[in-house]
């Protein structure tokens, strides 16, 4: 037994090799076959049905001997002819996109001065920035509904202090749903950042003062443009899952604030019309396909 | 003079940042010891909602199902993760690389509504077929999952990349398999890795509502399902009460995670140089 183990060492290990190989590629990967990719088909497939009773009826019928196919694009064409959708996957972009560059102004600078901090307190700035992370995004969302409510926070001790004569209204507004999605995407945007601007080489930017540049235009010039990288994935992490955010619309957004995500819930929830839900959300998977697939290949390329 | 000045710019920039990230979960403390009903009039200092909270069946029971689902997504998303960032990190050309690379990043930024309604669309069609499964904790196990598993790729992944080649190679010139390499040396290098990203799918799960909301079937509400419904409704005392103690419990935990696992670091590193010395 020992010794036939011995004397065909190299069939056996290329089986196990290989076999080893089949299975750690092959489970994660049938694994998101068959729970990410394939509920997106069938989101296509039932976005082109019509409602059945509470469900959706097939595409595909058999009948009399033959297949009957039944596609119906209605779904569609009301969506591009009703303006409120079409303002709404507009304004949802606006906002997804104001929410990323409020968080790139806030965070390029407090990621630079991290990084160049002094290497002994990084770790704990660091984790100082993760730990709220760690807390309950949802109740972090809640909190800002204390603090800008009417009756909240601020404008109770704005009131005490005599800053203002009447409570200001904060809650329910652009202004409020757009502060609670910078808040609760900043870490996405700083920690990219910041793993970019710690690892740069310090020697070009000293090379580029040696030569006569002002630390302003060495900033400009040698530090933003090396960091592209860390600002095209941050930007990614904040806007796209902005685009089809949910939660901080429906708790800190109000009437004049249209997002995408609170349709796509009502005409699930409310409506129970479960193909147009499906439509609204291919349209918008087409909207961020490229933002998505730009996200991607930068993971990918980073892990080659 | 210049140097001083940025010092103090960044020192205020910093500190705002942090004064921003903070303000919120203090309140949420501090609120939380309010007597007064109405959650932002202080009322003095009490305990009141947390005596209240213990009779909370609905958040007792939604919490018990949170934690219980919390705790299989983070075991399934680190397996999980753990093989996918293996695949990506040492199998440079396999058929569908890139197709695998894609599915596994974009869970990460595909807002969740997508995630859930799709998944929740191909479950009923499943079930219209076969009969099963039933929407309850299994399926926002497997929509927890699929999230989890992101996010646990992409930590083990950077792990992974730190890691020196030369140990892996050093273990295979030595005569291990490539699965005594795997268990004997890869694994303990990225155990740190990997606890840091079962604690991070723990809480993503314990806080998730979107996808938990698409899933999840009559009887089972998790905690945050509740919160959130009552949140939509106004402020709530019990909300701010679940806040605290969900404060207090990450911070205990994830200092004494730190703490441990940079104590296991340490004396790793030590272990290694007394080897390299007693060579």
């Amino acid at each position: 037994m020992k010794t036939k183990a011995v004397q065909t060492p190299s069939v056996l290990d290329r089986l196990t090799r290989s076999w080893g190989r089949g299975v750690v590629i092959g489970v994660p990967m049938v694994f998101l076959l068959l729970f990410f990719l394939f509920p997106f088909l069938v989101v296509g497939k039932i976005s082109l049905s019509e409602m059945e009773g509470v469900v959706f009826n097939d595409l595909m019928t058999w009948a009399e001997g033959a297949i009957h196919f039944q596609i119906k694009v209605d779904n569609y064409l009301s969506l591009a002819e009703d303006s409120l959708y079409v303002q709404t996957y507009l304004s949802s972009l606006g906002f997804a996109g104001l929410t990323t560059v409020i968080c790139l102004l806030l965070a390029y600078p407090f990621a630079y001065f991290l990084a160049r901090s002094p290497a002994d307190q990084r770790p704990a700035l660091l984790m100082l920035v993760m730990l709220p992370f760690w807390t309950s995004f949802l109740l972090r969302v809640y909190a800002w509904k204390m603090l800008l409510a009417d009756a909240g926070v601020f404008n109770t001790l704005a009131l005490a202090v005599g800053l203002i004569d009447e409570p200001l209204k904060m809650m329910n507004t652009p202004f409020s749903m757009v502060l609670g999605m910078v808040y609760t995407y900043l870490p996405f945007m700083i920690l990219p950042l910041y793993a970019n601007l710690a690892k740069m080489d310090l020697r070009l930017l000293e090379a580029a003062l040696d030569l006569g540049a002002t630390p302003w235009q060495a900033f400009w010039r040698i530090t933003v443009p090396l960091s592209r990288s860390g600002i095209v994935a941050g930007a990614m992490l904040v806007f796209i899952p902005c685009v089809g955010e949910f939660v901080i619309p429906e708790l800190l957004g109000g009437p004049q604030t249209l997002m995408i995500g609170r349709v796509l819930w009502d005409e699930f929830f409310s409506n129970n019309d479960w193909p147009m839900a499906a439509t609204v959300a291919v349209v918008m998977v087409l909207l961020i396909i490229v933002p998505v697939a730009l996200f991607s290949k930068s993971r990918a390329e980073a892990s080659v | 003079m210049s140097a001083n000045v940025s010092r103090i710019t960044s020192r205020i920039w910093i500190g705002a940042i942090f004064s921003f990230l903070y303000l919120p979960i203090l309140t949420l403390v501090i609120l939380s010891f309010n007597a007064s009903p109405i959650v932002t009039q202080w009322g003095g200092w009490s305990l009141r909602w947390y005596s209240e909270l213990v009779n909370d069946t609905e958040i007792v029971n939604g919490f018990v199902l949170s934690l219980e689902i919390a705790f299989l997504t983070a075991c399934s998303s680190v397996v999980l993760g753990t093989l996918a960032a293996f695949s990506l990190h040492r199998f440079k050309r396999f058929p569908g690389r890139t197709l695998f690379a894609g599915m596994v990043s974009s869970p990460l930024v595909m807002p969740e509504v997508i995630i859930g309604l799709s998944l929740l669309l191909m479950l009923v069609s499943v079930q219209r077929m076969f009969g099963f499964p039933e929407r309850g904790l299994a399926t926002i196990w497997l929509g927890h999952t699929l999230l989890g598993m992101a996010y646990a790729t992409v930590v083990i992944q950077s792990r992974l990349q730190e890691m020196s080649p030369q140990l892996e190679e050093a273990a295979q010139d030595l005569g291990c398999r490539p699965i005594q390499v795997f268990f004997l040396v890869t694994l303990p290098l990225i155990a740190q890795a990997i606890g840091s990203a079962w604690l991070l799918t723990f809480t993503l799960s314990l806080d998730d509502v979107v996808l938990s909301a698409f899933l999840s079937g009559p009887g089972s509400t998790t905690m945050p399902i509740t919160i959130f419904s009552r949140a939509r409704l106004g402020l709530s005392p019990s909300v701010n009460t679940v806040a605290t103690l969900t404060v207090a419990v990450v911070s205990v935990g994830v200092l004494a995670a730190s703490v441990l696992m940079s104590r296991a670091e340490r004396r790793r590193a030590q272990e290694m140089a007394a080897a390299y010395r007693s060579s």
